[in-house]
């Protein structure tokens, strides 16, 4: 683990992977809610985990490596249930990447067990990792101009769903009607850091 | 909708709905938002008597022309402009009454690009995530303003103090951005760092919420990997495959790819926000290890 300063407020912490850094980021919402750390923000990613908005930084960053982190528990109670159409435009590509049936993607998909490693790009979008050893894809040569909101997708070894209409560049491998994303809603964002998800495949 | 309200009658190059911004939200891809000059917008609700959180209006280089249903007072601040009420020419920088009906035009910015109004009650559009700004990133909060369109004033509280004046700094003639190091600055050679610390950039025609943009000599990266993505802060000073420093403002990406080389001191974006293109950047390194 390594803590490097950003600006005045902010510390970036550096761990050696995505489970790690999904580790740190659920021992910072404890600490968070029990009034241990006082922070803005805690923006966990790919394998870092930014704290915004800290009144001390340096205290904070003499203090991290002497935390206990446990590992991220094992699963506790039933994953989000998101229902997929497996026909996007996509699955071609995905299969022979895979080297499998087009009607496999949909089985090997939605076998797996996901959770939201961090969120980004537009409120909402979740990067989910579970995607099995092996199964990364490339992301689209040339990206869309339009992809339409509640595109199952894949790009490197994520997956994930567009919330709303965006360009984007990730291989469409189906379709939801659940609502991504709501600001009237709450919580707003369906999928936030640490939310476990099983996709699951609707009858055509 | 009350009448309490205003119809837009020009609705300007780019005029938006801001206040403090939603902070808070950055681990689910929400932009913090809110005015980029904060000072100036604070500065305009003091001066209608308004809580500092109030909503008030962003214009962007030629303001924009509004018509308020019942009488309001109003004050327009950050970039100097000239304001007009019914074609008279009004006071800039302080508190002006408009009738019923009257025609409030705000100019184009004499220097500066940013004018801030404030109405006495606030721009009352509905909150998303307990902020009215509209955040160009992501779409969240109100669309940018168009002719035609009607937005509700709230009411006067009355309770919070009013001043007459207060002062305004000038927009910048040269933008003097105070840079701690960056978490990535490891990423670019000994000679781009001394780049960025020494040479002069310009802010460039492309810059926006997002991002301002500078023109200058390309920062040479020292590591050519490929970063994964990580959060980011405002003011992040990021550094494209281009090799153009890019300073983040308050629409930025909450997470992203490129290295941070440095990051901008909090206090010096509002004078950001005020630069046109054109104008010298230097990068100030403060405080570097």
């Amino acid at each position: 683990m390594r803590a490097l300063p950003v600006g005045d407020r902010a510390l970036l912490v550096e761990l050696a992977d995505g489970a790690e850094a999904q580790a740190l980021h659920a021992e910072l919402l404890r600490r968070r809610a029990t009034g241990e750390l006082r922070v803005r923000e805690i923006v966990p990613a790919a394998r870092t985990v930014l704290l915004d908005g800290l009144d001390d930084p340096g205290r904070v960053r003499a203090q991290l490596p002497g935390w206990e982190i446990p590992p991220l528990p094992a699963h506790a109670g039933a994953a989000l249930e998101i229902p997929v159409r497996y026909e996007g435009p996509d699955l071609a590509e995905v299969a022979a990447h895979w080297g499998v049936a087009e009607s496999e993607v949909a089985r090997i998909h939605s076998a797996a067990e996901y959770r939201v490693a961090f969120c980004g790009f537009a409120p909402g979008f979740g990067y989910l990792t579970g995607l099995p050893e092996g199964r990364a894809v490339p992301r689209r040569t040339t990206p869309r101009t339009s992809v339409p909101a509640g595109s199952v997708a894949l790009a490197g070894p994520y997956t994930g769903v567009y919330p709303r209409a965006s360009p984007g560049g990730w291989q469409l491998i189906g379709s939801t009607d659940a609502v991504l994303w709501d600001h009237a809603r709450v919580p707003a964002a369906l999928l936030a850091p640490g939310v476990r998800v099983r996709f699951v495949a609707e009858e055509r | 909708m009350s009448d309490r309200a205003f119809a837009v009658v020009r609705a300007g190059a780019l005029t938006t709905v801001q206040d403090r911004g939603r902070p808070g939200h950055a681990h689910l891809g929400v932009p913090r938002s809110g005015a980029l000059d904060q000072p100036a917008a604070r500065l305009v609700n003091r001066l209608v008597g308004n809580p500092p959180d109030a909503a008030v209006l962003e214009t962007t280089l030629d303001g924009c022309a509004l018509r308020p249903r019942r009488p309001v007072t109003v004050a327009v601040g950050g970039a100097p402009c000239p304001v007009t009420v019914d074609g008279r020419p009004a006071p800039w920088g302080a508190a002006i009454r408009v009738p019923a009906g009257a025609l409030l035009d705000v100019g184009a910015a004499r220097s500066g690009v940013r004018c801030y109004l404030a109405f006495d009650g606030g721009v009352q559009v509905d909150p998303v995530l307990g902020s009215r700004s509209t955040d160009l990133l992501s779409g969240l909060g109100p669309p940018p303003l168009t002719t035609g369109a009607v937005l509700p004033l709230g009411s006067p509280s009355g309770t919070h103090a009013r001043v007459d004046t207060v002062p305004q700094p000038a927009p910048p003639r040269e933008l003097v951005l105070r840079v701690a190091r960056g978490p990535r600055a490891d990423w670019f050679t000994p000679a781009a760092l001394h780049t960025l610390a020494t040479r002069a950039y310009r802010v460039s025609s492309a810059s926006n919420r997002i991002g301002l943009r500078t023109e200058g000599p390309a920062l040479e990266r020292a590591v050519h990997g490929e970063l994964p993505s990580e959060g980011m802060v405002l003011g992040a000073v990021q550094v494209p495959p281009d090799g153009r420093p890019v300073v983040f403002l308050a629409d930025h990406p909450t997470t992203g790819g490129y290295p941070v080389v440095a990051v901008v001191r909090e206090p010096d974006l509002a004078a950001a926000a005020q630069a046109v293109p054109g104008t010298p950047v230097r990068f100030v390194p403060t405080g570097w290890r």
